[in-house]
């Protein structure tokens, strides 16, 4: 009973009272903004107010445009991307996780450091190696006569700044997805009769999927909203859907056409993670069920 | 069948170093088919060495391992025809109970319908309910983990099965429980068992044969029996169990003399060459009060405390020069004394066991 009279004193509980400013800031920082892009995507073309006749022209006129394109091509270089990180940071990870030992660290601050420089710098860098007569260019031509000039401004250039932008984001998830698989589950495979190949297939490949999904969606979700990339090393070789946002807030000034574009964008990557996770059961998998 | 003496595995000069250090020191040993045999040594006697050893999973620094006859050294884990049951059991956590039985057997391309079956077959022998098949690995309890990893290691009908002290992480009742569920699939099966622990009371109650370890050697190989009443030395007699140890030295051909002051001592026989060494008496065959009277050893001491032990109670007894005596007996005959009362201690010439070292 006095238990019951102290408690209703306090109607929340220490924990919700604790994270009203965070949610607050949550709200009108993250939440608040979000709202008004859903908002805008309903207002009728060209117009800066939110307080207008809602409309559904923009999502007809997007539809009905070449905007399927910038879709695309978005959703193509992301895979592509996504696919040849996991490629080149698999055994990266595995060498950080399971061999290199305290050279590990070493290799983590190597590629942590460039993440401190913008990454414009660093891909005006790669222009500058890319370029026709650039390093890579001018370097084969002077030491073995072979020229290398339709190099920049090509889809591949756009994936490899991707590749190269967003490969921390896949590997150290994969580091420690693929340090979570005990060596004894290993040795206990191959104690059964498992090959090597066994072994990565039905052990390494399913305890680490936590972290191979995480690398995965982070670098989908960042290839797919990436600008920088195919503007820089890609020059007009493709559209990207996010050039089309971009260009359509600034450039063309009209706000609700952007607005629609970045609504169908983060619907497209929800309903991607929303599929992925319903097909791939992370509690499951870690054992939690 | 017809001969069931003849060497199965069979380990000549096994040493395995790390650096400088010597894991596994020249052991030699035969073990025959359908044997339980078990090593048994504290953390550090290199019997964690010794598994990985025979599993597959570590090569030997020298030394043969042969396995009817031919030489194993060279055939890598997964090829060798022998299965393990991990400390840690090793389940595979993103596969359910039946996926785990038939991992092997998957391994294998063995058909889909026929690894249900032996799954089945197997859930049964280790008395598991077949609705286990669909269950999650994190579902079952620590014994039905133990018979999930037990009957993992049965799938492919392996030769020979290794235990790495898979009872160790269990509660005391369910580890007795499954040492005689253990021992009793040994019966049923006739397969070969090699088992590890550190615990010689487990050892003593499955294996028909015990070999203990002690700085990667070993020390002593021998049935149950011959363990706990010749124990080769100090070492063996003391990991038992507690046991009355006396430092003595020989005064005559069945006479020996504590060195500390604490009496005469009649033995039955004296090993070889026997001038120093240590008398050992195990508690429960030490009489207490009026039954030592009359008995040739004899000493006296302050009654000092008592521990009842469930199915026998313990006493401790102070001698003069502050030894402490451990005496047991079974609850129908306990002493009923006070404590700091002076009482004697007694016991038969043939129950003493002398070891050299």
């Amino acid at each position: 009973m006095a238990e019951g009279n102290t408690s209703s004193k306090w109607r929340f509980n220490p924990g919700a009272l604790a994270a009203i400013p965070a949610s607050v800031f949550l709200f009108i920082g993250f939440a608040g903004p979000l709202a008004m892009v859903v908002g805008y995507s309903f207002m009728p073309a060209k117009t800066f107010s939110l307080l207008q006749i809602p409309t559904l022209e923009n999502y007809v006129s997007v539809v009905t445009d070449s905007y399927y394109l910038s879709f695309f091509w978005s959703l193509l270089l992301a895979s592509i991307s996504v696919f040849l990180l996991f490629i080149i940071c698999y055994p990266m990870a595995y060498g950080m996780a399971k061999l290199f030992g305290k050279w590990a660290n070493l290799i983590t601050a190597l590629i942590v450091l460039p993440l401190l420089i913008s990454e414009n710098i660093r891909l005006f860098g790669w222009v500058l190696i890319l370029l026709k007569n650039g390093i890579l260019d001018g370097t084969l031509k002077y030491l073995f006569d072979i020229t290398a000039s339709g190099l920049l401004f090509t889809v591949p250039a756009i994936v490899l700044g991707i590749v190269y932008v967003y490969l921390p984001f896949m590997l150290f998830p994969l580091v420690i997805g693929i340090s979570m698989v005990p060596e004894s589950l290993k040795e206990a495979a191959s104690d059964l009769g498992a090959s090597r190949w066994q072994i990565f297939k039905e052990v390494e490949i399913p305890l680490s999927m936590p972290g191979i999904m995480i690398g995965g969606i982070l670098t989908f979700i960042l290839a797919l909203g990436s600008l920088a990339e195919s503007k820089i090393l890609g020059g007009q070789a493709v559209i990207m859907i996010a050039d089309d946002i971009e260009s359509s807030f600034t450039f063309a000034q009209n706000w609700p056409k952007g607005s629609v574009l970045s609504v169908m964008l983060i619907a497209l990557s929800g309903i991607i993670v929303f599929i992925l996770f319903r097909k791939i059961d992370l509690d499951q998998i870690i054992g939690r069920r | 069948m017809t001969d069931r003496a003849e060497t199965f595995l069979e380990l000549k000069g096994i040493t395995k170093k790390f650096g400088e250090f010597t894991a596994v020191n020249n052991v030699n040993l035969q073990i025959t088919e359908g044997e339980f045999f078990t090593l048994v040594g504290p953390s550090g006697s290199g019997k964690t060495t010794m598994i990985r050893l025979l599993v597959g999973m570590d090569q030997p620094t020298s030394g043969d391992i042969n396995l009817k006859g031919a030489r194993l050294n060279d055939v890598p884990a997964n090829k060798r025809p022998t299965c393990m049951v991990f400390q840690s059991l090793a389940l595979f956590p993103h596969r359910s109970v039946g996926e785990n039985i038939e991992f092997p057997l998957k391994i294998a391309k063995v058909a889909p319908a026929q690894r249900r079956e032996r799954a089945h077959a197997l859930l049964e022998q280790l008395h598991l309910p077949l609705d286990f098949y669909d269950k999650g690995i994190n579902q079952c309890s620590g014994g039905e983990r133990q018979r999930v990893a037990l009957a993992r290691a049965l799938a492919f009908d392996p030769e020979l099965l290794f235990f790495d002290e898979p009872l160790s992480a269990l509660d005391f009742r369910l580890r007795k429980a499954l040492e005689k569920e253990l021992k009793d699939i040994h019966r049923e099966t006739g397969k070969t068992f090699v088992y590890i622990t550190h615990s010689l009371e487990e050892a003593m109650v499955m294996s028909d044969r015990i070999g203990i370890m002690k700085d990667g050697e070993l020390v002593q190989i021998g049935t149950p029996h011959e363990i706990y009443n010749k124990p080769i030395n100090k070492f063996v007699a003391q990991f038992m169990g507690e046991v009355n140890t006396l430092e003595v030295e020989a005064t005559g051909p069945t006479t020996v003399r504590d060195i500390n002051g604490e009496g005469d001592f009649e033995v039955n026989s004296m090993p070889d060459q026997f001038n120093r060494g240590y008398l050992i008496v195990r508690p429960e065959v030490m009489k207490l009060g009026p039954g030592a009277s009359g008995l040739p050893n004899i000493l006296k001491g302050k009654f000092f405390n008592d521990y009842a032990l469930g199915s026998r109670m313990q006493y401790q007894v102070r001698s003069s020069s502050g030894d402490q005596w451990l005496v047991e007996r079974l609850q129908d005959e306990v002493f009923e004394g006070q404590f700091g009362d002076t009482v004697s201690l007694g016991w038969r010439p043939e129950d003493s066991i002398l070891v050299s070292d």
